[in-house]
């Protein structure tokens, strides 16, 4: 498949953000708890906020990959069967409640709805943070089903994509989270920076085995069963264009595999290895570090998802193989 | 259940594309709008087509044949690219079995096509939505039409005539009968989308040649033995020409 930019923008700036909005709402439960130790500044409501516009972000780069961006409001129509009109569900609705969080926290304009059994105080704001939980959790699986569902593309049919998916989003919002506690001076950084080391090093695990299960698959089509001739040599004469067609433009890329190794031992090495060796080396005290760490993480992140559409062989190239 | 489908017979299929030009015009001049190109009289021509013919040399030489293979919409009775369609925009027509694109309701997306196994759909650079076979729909029901040209154009087209066209549900139907007698067969059935138009297979046709019929001992004229005379010394008007 040939990587669409929009769409690697889109799930790598939406998995950003929810694994923002889960790092700083799940330490705001461990305070509430008293797991980790009270902090000076709270800085929840600008770390929402921020993971707010990572997914209107998101969102917005969405819009370039239709050819009808008036009509996208018709996308939330086919939610009974379709994992991408889910998606278009989900993606506002965990933005509208993250908006909602956010917005209690820097107003605070947050009154206590009830208590918990041991007199701990329950805002409104961690009651829309929770449904904004339930949102984003709806919201990586979508995104994560939208390619693991096309049985075809058997390198995205597989549960693994729904945890990589999962795993590098929230592995990319942890590393923020941390650059944003290390400049904030935020006393949740060691949890941070420690969920972060712990999600990059699961997500480096997760995607490794979907390499090699890629590695090992072999396509049950072949030229025999795609034109229903049964020779063991079948030789393309011409695939009916002479300057391509819509079919070699979308899925055949051309890369060699030179470039494609590249890409992959560099989109290991970007956004697994560099991020946690910085974020166990660096001290507090030096931010520019973890934003660094961030940024390399989320380049690797980028370089990720174009190698896993480049990865993803469609049985239709099977039709393509020689332009004459 | 009706199901409207082509069976093309690779046994007769010259590649000739008359199917494809055919169905170029046909769809292009129709209501739904054009079938955009780019470069058409350039070095690189590319556009938007329903129908392609492809060719493949199958053996090795000097044992080959020259496989033509027309390639369009399969119209799949479990069509995988309908329920991915987050807009509803692609569907499969209950009545007829016909799978549509509502040019109206399609963003262009482009989700049908990493969908479809059999790389069918093509989006219209111009029009910006997702295209494929319509099984000449706003033909095959327009009753101004004579009843013997409500058929898809690429059908009709056909000088060899290798695309039967028919409900093949209905077992008298020609389509049906060429599939169940002439071992109609389905694209990739390992991906179990069960496509409705079918493929007729390559046939060795053997033909029987004795020497009586070369020598036509059955003409009761016996028009050989009262052919020109042998040649004389001089050319006479008669060498020209010949009975």
């Amino acid at each position: 498949m040939k990587p669409a930019i929009s769409v690697l923008l889109l799930t790598t700036l939406i998995g950003a953000g929810q694994g923002l909005f889960l790092a700083y709402y799940s330490a705001e439960w461990l305070l509430l708890l008293n797991i980790l130790p009270a902090t000076q500044g709270d800085y929840g409501g600008e770390a929402a906020g921020l993971s707010f516009l990572l997914l209107a972000a998101g969102l917005a780069a969405s819009f370039f990959h239709l050819g009808h961006p008036q009509r996208a409001w018709r996308a939330a129509a086919m939610w009974r069967t379709s994992w991408l009109s889910r998606e278009v569900i989900a993606l506002p609705v965990a933005m509208a409640l993250i908006l909602a969080y956010a917005l209690m926290k820097l107003t605070q304009n947050d009154p206590v709805v009830f208590s918990l059994g041991s007199g701990i105080p329950l805002t409104l704001s961690m009651l829309a943070g929770f449904g904004a939980v339930l949102a984003v959790a709806t919201l990586f699986v979508c995104t994560a089903m939208i390619y693991a569902c096309l049985k075809f593309l058997r390198q995205w049919h597989s549960p693994l994509t729904v945890l990589n998916f999962l795993l590098m989003g929230c592995a990319s919002g942890f590393t923020l989270a941390t650059a944003l506690a290390a400049l904030s001076e935020d006393t949740r950084f060691d949890y941070f920076s420690g969920m972060a080391i712990m999600l990059t090093l699961a997500a480096l695990l997760s995607r490794y085995a979907s390499l090699s299960r890629n590695r090992r698959l072999r396509s049950p089509s072949s030229l025999q069963s795609a034109i229903g001739v049964h020779h063991p040599r079948i030789r393309q004469l011409a695939q009916g264009a002479m300057g391509g067609s819509f079919n070699t433009r979308a899925f055949i890329h051309g890369y060699g595999a030179a470039l494609l190794r590249l890409v992959r031992r560099g989109f290991i090495l970007l956004a697994f290895v560099a991020p946690v060796v910085l974020l166990l080396a660096a001290h507090p005290a030096t931010p520019s570090i973890f934003v660094i760490a961030f940024a390399l993480q989320y380049l690797g992140l980028l370089a990720e998802r174009w190698y896993f559409f480049i990865e993803a062989e469609h049985p239709q190239n099977i039709y393509y193989q020689m332009i004459s | 259940m009706t199901q409207l489908a082509l069976v093309i017979d690779l046994n007769t299929c010259v590649g000739c594309h008359a199917c494809v030009t055919s169905c170029k015009e046909w769809n292009t001049s129709g209501e739904a709008g054009p079938m955009v190109d780019r470069n058409p009289y350039g070095a690189e021509p590319t556009g938007t087509f329903f129908n392609r013919v492809q060719s493949f040399e199958v053996g090795e030489f000097p044992h080959t044949q020259t496989v033509h293979f027309p390639k369009s919409c399969l119209h799949c009775e479990d069509p995988p690219c309908v329920p991915v369609c987050p807009t509803g925009a692609s569907y499969k027509r209950p009545e007829d079995g016909i799978v549509l694109v509502d040019y109206d309701k399609c963003i262009g997306c482009e989700y049908c096509s990493w969908a479809c196994p059999y790389g069918a759909r093509e989006i219209d650079e111009q029009q910006k939505v997702m295209k494929k076979c319509t099984l000449c729909v706003d033909r095959i029901y327009d009753e101004s039409l004579p009843e013997q040209e409500r058929k898809p154009v690429c059908v009709l087209s056909c000088p060899t005539s290798a695309r039967i066209y028919g409900d093949i549900h209905d077992p008298e139907s020609e389509a049906a009968r060429a599939i169940n007698e002439s071992g109609g067969y389905q694209l990739m059935p390992e991906w179990s989308t069960s496509p409705a138009n079918h493929y007729l297979p390559r046939r060795k046709v053997n033909i029987a040649i004795h020497e009586e019929d070369l020598q036509r001992a059955d003409n009761p004229l016996r028009k050989e033995d009262r052919g020109p005379r042998a040649p004389t010394t001089r050319t006479t008007l008669d060498d020209s020409t010949s009975w």
